[in-house]
């Protein structure tokens, strides 16, 4: 009887107060709308920002005389010496101009069958700022400044350091903007739900005090407006979600197929993600209820 | 005094802004009483009422309701000893998104009772109120005197020992005041000590029952107006109410 009783009152509730309950859902349905749209585009920020990061790469290039057995030899320090290496490619002195005459044919012809290339080791590293440990550790910093390197039959130990400086700087940059954007936006969407519940709690505030006053317990008058709470982010939650599949199904699907990038695998299943939504905005604004009562409460 | 429904020993009640409220206060009212609060705006008449209904505290002294201190009751026991009291207002308090007999009900909800008890209760309350005919009326079409009357009905379904009134009569017109008096006489026929706070001089007069007067916060008469019928009914009490004497 209680909880129909409740049941109820909040429904009466939001029926009585149709403006500001509607005004409660909106807001609700934009800011899950909002999240629902910028969840996975920080997703896919964070997931491109992190393939491009694995393009950080390391090349170790061989002296130009090298022989089959020193080659071996640096393979096995690479392989079983050298911390973080995540994966090791040899590129032989053969494939390495095959490559490069592919892309300057003009430049090779003239070449004629010189083959100016050295063979080498291509290496990617487990995470792309250890780097800078790999390079150290085949090629360490001699007292003087200059570079050493381990092995004679090494020429020199490349990670391209510019090239690599940026991808690490830019990407740490974007990935760094995107958390904050969506923390933000996340504090943002919390603020407005919670201020737009206490706005309609404001209006009904004579309304508590009267209930107070016939002796109403507190959470007597608490749990319809949880329950109204539950109902208007139960409400605007679906129908944002409503919204973003018909977006989906409308707008991405049909580029996914066409763009790689939207199919990003690292951004969230979408059942996943609408569950996370639901669970949010039914949480926020039954919560924002409960506790914006609180002021009113005490009579 | 043992026995008392309401008993005010030496009660003091000193705002937070350092105005004085009540000034060292004591009365006692007995069961069956029907009691005045008399005195002029800012006399203390409406400290002593929310004390009575623990919306404030008093800063010395003890008031004591049915034999329960006051001061003894946590925050938490607030709305059960709420149950024991009715209480009427001068703005009515009504809810207002609700009809006449869903405020009546809402007294009873709140104290958990069933729906078949509010099916039997409420109509009865509402008919000696005289409210039949406007069941399903929200406050806002009501008049004056039937929303009052409403209040007093939902001050009264739950038959509680003692009803307070504060300035039940401040914003209704003489004849409409004079139902809403009659009302609470008849309710205080049933046994119920009733304590009406006012300043309207004239109706006191009238009513002849025991007036505590209330001037700076400090009790400047107390008197047992013998001088009426106890046994009035309430038809000659209305009659006499209308005489001009």
């Amino acid at each position: 009887m209680r909880i129909g009783f409740f049941l109820r009152e909040a429904l009466r509730a939001l029926r009585r107060n149709a403006v500001p309950s509607f005004a409660a859902m909106a807001t609700v349905l934009v800011t899950v709308m909002l999240l629902g749209v910028f969840i996975p585009v920080v997703q896919a920020t964070t997931g491109a920002a992190n393939e491009v990061r694995g393009r950080v790469i390391a090349d170790v290039f061989m002296v130009n005389d090298a022989t089959a057995r020193d080659i071996e030899r640096v393979r096995n320090i690479l392989e079983n010496d050298t911390p973080h290496v995540a994966n090791l490619e040899y590129v032989s002195k053969e494939q390495a101009y095959a490559a490069e005459k592919k892309k300057h044919p003009e430049a090779y012809q003239a070449l004629g069958t010189v083959n100016p290339l050295p063979a080498m080791f291509r290496i990617t590293p487990d995470d792309p700022d250890n780097i800078t440990k790999i390079v150290n550790s085949l090629s360490p910093v001699g007292p003087g400044g200059d570079r050493t390197v381990v092995d004679s039959a090494i020429d020199e130990v490349s990670n391209k350091r510019e090239d690599t400086d940026k991808i690490l700087s830019v990407t740490r940059v974007v990935k760094l903007t995107t958390a904050l954007l969506a923390a933000l936006l996340v504090i943002a969407s919390v603020l407005l739900v919670a201020n737009t519940i206490r706005l309609s709690l404001y209006a009904r505030r004579r309304e508590v005090e009267v209930m107070k006053l016939v002796g109403a317990t507190d959470w007597f008058i608490r749990w319809p407006f949880v329950i109204e709470g539950v109902l208007v982010g139960a409400i605007g939650g679906l129908l944002a979600v409503l919204l973003l599949a018909v977006l989906k199904i409308a707008l991405v699907d049909p580029l996914a197929d066409q763009f790689e990038l939207i199919a990003a695998p690292e951004t969230m299943n979408f059942p996943l993600l609408i569950a996370l939504l639901l669970f949010a905005s039914v949480a926020v604004s039954a919560a924002g209820s409960g506790i914006s009562l609180r002021r009113f409460l005490r009579v | 005094m043992p026995g008392a429904v309401i008993e005010f020993a030496n009660v003091s009640k000193v705002y937070d802004s350092g105005d004085t409220g009540l000034d060292d206060v004591s009365f006692a009212v007995q069961p069956g009483e029907f009691v005045f609060l008399v005195g002029a705006s800012g006399s203390g008449k409406s400290t002593a009422m929310r004390l009575l209904l623990k919306e404030i505290d008093a800063t010395a002294g003890t008031i004591s309701v049915a034999g329960r201190e006051l001061n003894a009751i946590p925050r938490r026991r607030v709305p059960y000893y709420r149950r024991n009291l009715g209480v009427v207002f001068q703005d009515y308090k009504l809810l207002p998104n609700r009809t006449v007999y869903e405020n009546v009900a809402y007294a009873l909800q709140v104290t958990g009772g069933s729906r078949r008890d509010i099916r039997d209760k409420v109509p009865d309350i509402l008919r000696l109120t005289g409210l039949s005919l406007k069941l399903h009326n929200l406050p806002d079409q009501l008049s004056g005197g039937e929303q009052q009357r409403v209040s007093v009905a939902r001050a009264f379904v739950n038959h509680p020992p003692l009803l307070l009134a504060d300035e039940p009569t401040g914003n209704l017109d003489p004849e409409t005041s004079i139902g809403i008096m009659q009302l609470l006489y008849r309710i205080n026929k049933t046994g119920t000590t009733v304590v009406v706070a006012t300043h309207d001089v004239e109706m006191v007069n009238k009513m002849r029952r025991r007036v505590i007067e209330l001037s700076n916060g400090r009790v400047v008469r107390d008197e047992q107006a013998g001088a009426y019928a106890a046994r009035e009914s309430t038809r000659e009490f209305a009659v006499r109410m209308r005489s001009d004497t």
